[in-house]
């Protein structure tokens, strides 16, 4: 069972993965691998309809969809372990790098105590496997702070007051 | 030193809250230990071979008064009585109970200190020349810098789960007494020709299985990029480095197989993009934490003191620890004053509470309620003056804690090795306790002089044993201790990783190896001023070998 | 019955306090290897493992192992000299750990 939440609601999973062998659909939104993005490039991106999602693995790098970026709408980045934490550079370079303004999405081993590593990060969906996770996140609880020492990505956080920190912010 | 304000106050506290959630989460069964280990290593705990283990970390070696008698406390109360201060200007408690351990981490929230990221494949806490503020070759004080680089690495949301642990080591002087090369990112700050301060960078420096000495990476880095050069390295490091084999996932691994060039071109690249974003450190904001670190109040002092010249020559003892354990401090009339956590037969780096209230008591009435500690396992402080030091070195006296050994053959670093370590294959602190012994003749280890000697338990190296002037590895030889020696190790600006001199030593034979490598220094040695490090650097490791394993016959 | 070659126990640290304990002889986790149950068949290995593994789904102990034993006149010691630390205590610290509380803590580490 995997629970999708989106800017932190659940909600309902309108992509269909694809995997290998089975033909692309016409008008649905897909999410591929980065195998069936680089065999089926040119077809995928000409698509009339239907959006098009590119799923990385951990040893994936971003460089591969980086120049077609502007024409991928969601891209899903794979935490095959707790403690594999490549993913959260790459939702970084997407967002700062790469400006890329869709749908990253947190797939595999998405566990509560990392959540807001990942919004902080960059992601704005979460596909959950694990129930105390699914729990948690529907109590709106992330199991974070609301202080951090760092600017992450823009938007969900303030300077801090505290003077004299540039680098500090706060929780909105 | 720095002081926490409402922002660091508020941030501890909910991260002792948010720690004692997950130990209720783990004990109830919602977290599986796979899940929780992560993240207690964040917060310092282990499980070593006869319970958990809290490291706390004393960031930049910094600490104050308050702070060393709450580690008294915590030993008194939640441990046995006292604490190890380890190589990475850390202190490790041996036995705390889980359940306890959210209560501790309040206690130190308590006077502003916590456990965070001393463990786990994460940013470790940032380590600085402990002598910093106080040392008189001093280019400028490093400890902001380090703060800065704390505040910035804590829960860093893209850095906790890294391909392996990351250290960073920050030095202020161009004498490096912090072993800033041996680090995954070494800073030194300097000043260029126009008086403005930056820093040199080395990245890739490393102990364990495989050490490496680092390399330079930027010979000038304007003070406002440090923090985005980090996060660029930090994040090539991350999307990089080898996650296939854990013994070959620190930065240094990736340095040597990518070659230096070309990770730097995706260190620069990725620095370019971001140096003019949000990590940019304003002049302001680096003045307003180098406030926290400003000169004391110091009185204007001659440089020599009446009082401390005829204490020296009443009292020989006394004399002997001044010559060895206190060093001139920048300012006149003041000294540094080494404690030697290093008594004849001690266990390296231990310290009972009582002690560490001692050196409380010590730190505020005499240092401006200020101690360090440093890596080499002693406590510091920093700020003494000349005319107090005899009633510094009485009270040590009285606490046992008055070694005049430091920088001697008995000051000796181990780490705490298969007595406590689940890693660890061979033990360290007996090791250390029988050379401790066998050369406690005060006389006898000033003739040998300057030399460092560093025990590790294990290949991963957290006794320094590669720096050791005379290192020793233990390792496990079909179920019997071996220990390996190695000869010609530096940590300090002269980086240098040292050769194994031959087939390693059973447990009864490795003092009797020890003796014989410094009586062949002491036979050999151009004067009694050429240090055995400058002796072995002329001769080579040779006349080591052959008399460690004179040839029995000819086959 | 396959006899193994050596005789074994089962170790592992409390959850709760990290207190080193071994399967007991009369069932549940013990702090003292005297008290520990003594493995000597594969089929006794295997209930020893599956009772482990119970143990460590509840929660109430971490991460346990088998350990390979010597039976010396009776007396249980473990083969491996890191399992004799865990066993007895620090080996420089006499005061610490089990032995502390033993009534021949050298016979065990020197086993």
């Amino acid at each position: 069972m995997t629970t999708l939440f989106i800017d932190g609601a659940v909600a309902e999973d309108p992509w269909v993965s694809i995997d290998g062998e089975q033909p692309v659909p016409e008008a649905e939104d897909v999410i591929v691998s980065l195998a069936l993005f680089e065999a089926q490039r040119h077809a995928l991106l000409t698509r009339n309809e239907g959006r098009l999602g590119v799923y990385l693995e951990a040893d994936d790098q971003i460089d591969a969809i980086a120049d077609d970026l502007g024409k991928i709408d969601l891209v899903a980045l794979d935490f095959p372990s707790f403690a594999d934490g490549r993913a959260f550079s790459k939702a970084r370079l997407l967002r700062d790098r790469h400006g890329f303004a869709g749908e990253i999405r947190a797939t595999g081993d998405v566990r509560i105590d990392q959540v807001q590593h990942m919004r902080r990060s960059g992601f704005n969906a979460l596909a959950v496997h694990h129930q105390p996770t699914v729990d948690s996140l529907m109590e709106i609880k992330d199991a974070g702070l609301n202080l951090f020492y760092q600017p992450a990505i823009e938007g969900a956080e303030a300077r801090s007051s505290s003077g004299g920190r540039s680098w500090a912010r706060r929780a909105l | 030193m720095y002081r926490y304000d409402e922002f660091d106050r508020e941030f501890v506290t909910s991260r002792v809250a948010q720690f004692r959630d997950q130990v209720e989460r783990r004990v109830s069964g919602e977290l599986t230990e796979d899940n929780f280990k992560p993240l207690r290593l964040q917060n310092g705990v282990y499980l070593q071979l006869h319970a958990y283990m809290l490291r706390v970390a004393v960031p930049y070696g910094t600490l104050n008064s308050s702070q060393m008698r709450m580690l008294g406390h915590i030993a008194r109360k939640y441990d046995r009585d006292y604490g190890h201060f380890t190589t990475r200007q850390n202190i490790q408690f041996n036995w705390p109970k889980l359940a306890d351990i959210p209560d501790i981490l309040e206690d130190l929230a308590s006077v502003e200190m916590h456990a965070i990221q001393t463990s786990g494949n994460c940013i470790r806490n940032v380590t600085a020349d402990h002598l910093a503020g106080a040392a008189a070759d001093e280019v400028a004080d490093p400890r902001p810098y380090a703060e800065i680089l704390r505040q910035w690495s804590t829960i860093h949301p893209e850095f906790l789960f890294l391909p392996r642990k990351f250290k960073i080591a920050v030095i202020g002087s161009p004498n490096d007494r912090a072993a800033m090369q041996f680090h995954d990112i070494g800073l030194e700050v300097r000043k260029n020709d126009a008086g403005e301060l930056g820093l040199r960078v080395f990245v890739g420096g490393g102990l364990g299985r495989t050490p490496m000495i680092g390399k330079m990476i930027r010979d000038w880095l304007p003070e406002e990029d440090m923090l985005s050069y980090c996060e660029a390295i930090l994040r090539v490091y991350n999307l990089y480095g080898r996650r296939d084999n854990k013994y070959k996932a620190r930065i240094k691994i990736l340095v040597h197989e990518t070659g230096l060039d070309d990770l730097k071109k995706d260190i620069e690249a990725e620095f370019e993009r971001i140096k003019d974003g949000v990590l940019k450190l304003p002049d302001e904001d680096v003045a307003a934490i180098a406030a926290y670190f400003a000169p004391s109040e110091f009185a204007d002092l001659p440089a020599k003191d009446d009082g401390l010249e005829q204490a020296k020559l009443d009292n020989r003892s006394f004399a002997r620890w001044v010559d060895r354990n206190v060093v001139e401090h920048a300012q006149s009339g003041y000294a540094i004053v080494t404690v030697a956590l290093k008594g004849t037969g001690e266990a390296p780096g231990d310290a009972t509470s009582a002690q560490m209230d001692v050196l409380a008591d010590l730190g505020e009435k005499y240092s401006f309620d200020e101690l360090r500690v440093s890596h080499e396992q002693n406590v510091i402080l920093p700020h003494v003056q000349l005319s107090d030091l005899k009633a510094v070195y009485d009270a040590l006296l009285e606490a046992g804690m008055a070694s005049a050994n430091a920088g001697l053959i008995t000051d000796i670093i181990a780490c705490p090795g298969l007595d406590y370590c689940a890693l660890a294959t061979a033990r360290s602190i007996p090791v250390a306790q029988e050379l401790s012994q066998r050369f406690a003749d005060l006389d006898c280890q000033n003739d040998i002089g300057d030399l460092k000697l560093k025990i590790s338990g294990c290949i991963n190296a957290c006794g320094h044993h590669h720096v050791g002037h005379i290192g020793i590895l233990g390792v496990d030889r079909r179920g019997e201790e071996l220990y390996q020696v190695t000869l010609g190790g530096s940590g300090d600006e002269q980086a240098a990783v040292g050769e194994i001199i031959g087939r390693g030593f059973s447990k009864d034979e490795i003092g009797d190896a020890v003796e014989t490598i410094v009586d062949t220094y002491l036979a050999r040695r151009l004067s009694d001023d050429e240090a055995f490090l400058e002796t072995y650097r002329r001769l080579g490791p040779q006349p080591f070998k052959d008399a460690l394993y004179p040839a029995k016959e000819t086959a | 019955m396959s006899t193994l070659k050596n005789p074994i126990a089962f170790t592992a640290n409390n959850l709760l306090d990290g207190e080193v304990v071994w399967l007991g002889r009369n069932g549940g986790w013990v702090k003292s290897i005297d008290e520990a149950r003594v493995f000597g068949t594969e089929e006794e290995r295997a209930m020893g493992a599956a009772e482990a593994a119970q143990a460590d789904a509840d929660n109430l102990v971490v991460e346990p192992y088998e350990i390979d034993l010597n039976l010396d006149e009776g007396r249980i010691a473990p083969a491996k000299f890191r399992e004799r630390i865990r066993a007895a205590g620090p080996t420089m610290r006499l005061d610490l750990g089990k032995q502390a509380e033993l009534s021949q803590p050298e016979a065990l580490v020197a086993a």
